[in-house]
């Protein structure tokens, strides 16, 4: 059953890189179609040999809850984004650089680096050091440490994965 | 009037991103630290990228240049968060602290 699933994942792998060739290439000829599959079956099978097109390396199961999570995280970002300039600008320069550690209670390595990452694509807020489902944040103001520190991020991410 | 508007639209996109650049890079100048500076090159690598992207966008209409371009902002979003990591991993591990604000109210704060 695993060695099934395994297959399914390559597979949609090939479809995820050929939709992507087409998508990038342009080129709509016939032997050209032919090629870009192949490749796209080659570099598929050659993942599911280096056993690379797992759960981590193609992540096809975070599709749907991922649509939900985007525009969420687009429009942290932006409120970030203005926060942080409004601070860059003001005469003050009123920064009170913190370091915190924020939990991350996702079950898995995929859902710690998504969370990472949301943290550090959130501007304000940087993570340094992931050990142990536990998180290393610098963040350039106190309330922005705070702010993550209500871990609603957090909630969101393990949420996405399917495990809140 | 379509294209009018799309046009207006799409220079605005592009105006408001060369301006969150250019705080961006304000940013780097005035922040302290490499940790702070780090902050405001998030500035140029989420907004200011994503609305020069958008601009463009707006600008290619609904041809395969539009999906290459929303590809660039999607592999933008990906691999500055990375980059960015390793970069305070290495600065870090280097030996760099960073400064912290002596703190009045909450915990005193140390690395």
């Amino acid at each position: 059953m695993i060695w099934g699933a395994k297959l399914i994942r390559a597979v949609s792998l090939s479809v995820v890189l050929y939709i992507l060739w087409l998508l990038l290439s342009g080129h709509y000829g016939p032997l050209l179609l032919v090629l870009g599959a192949v490749s796209c079956v080659f570099v598929a099978w050659v993942a599911y040999r280096m056993d690379v097109a797992d759960r981590e390396g193609h992540p096809v199961h975070l599709t749907w809850r991922s649509l939900v999570y985007w525009p969420w995280l687009f429009w942290e970002i932006v409120k970030a984004n203005v926060e942080v300039a409004r601070l860059i600008l003001s005469p003050r320069l009123a920064i009170s650089p913190t370091v915190i550690k924020v939990k991350a209670s996702q079950p898995d390595d995929l859902g710690h680096v998504i969370y990472a990452n949301s943290i550090t694509l959130t501007p304000g807020t940087v993570s340094i050091d992931v050990r142990n489902a536990t998180i290393e944040v610098h963040a350039i103001t106190r309330e922005m440490a705070e702010g993550l520190a209500t871990g609603e991020m957090d909630r969101r991410v393990t949420q996405m994965e399917g495990a809140g | 009037m379509m294209d009018l508007g799309l046009d207006v639209l799409s220079w605005l996109c592009l105006v408001a991103g060369a301006l969150f650049g250019i705080v961006a890079g304000i940013g780097l100048v005035r922040l302290p630290d490499l940790f702070t500076r780090m902050h405001a090159a998030g500035i140029g690598d989420t907004l200011a990228a994503g609305l020069i992207v958008l601009g463009l966008m707006l600008q290619a209409g609904l041809t395969l240049n539009l999906v290459k371009l929303a590809l660039i902002m999607v592999f933008i979003l990906f691999t500055s968060p990375t980059s960015t990591h390793a970069l305070a991993k290495a600065a870090l591990h280097g030996g760099v602290k960073p400064l912290l604000d002596p703190g009045k109210d909450g915990p005193p704060s140390k690395t």
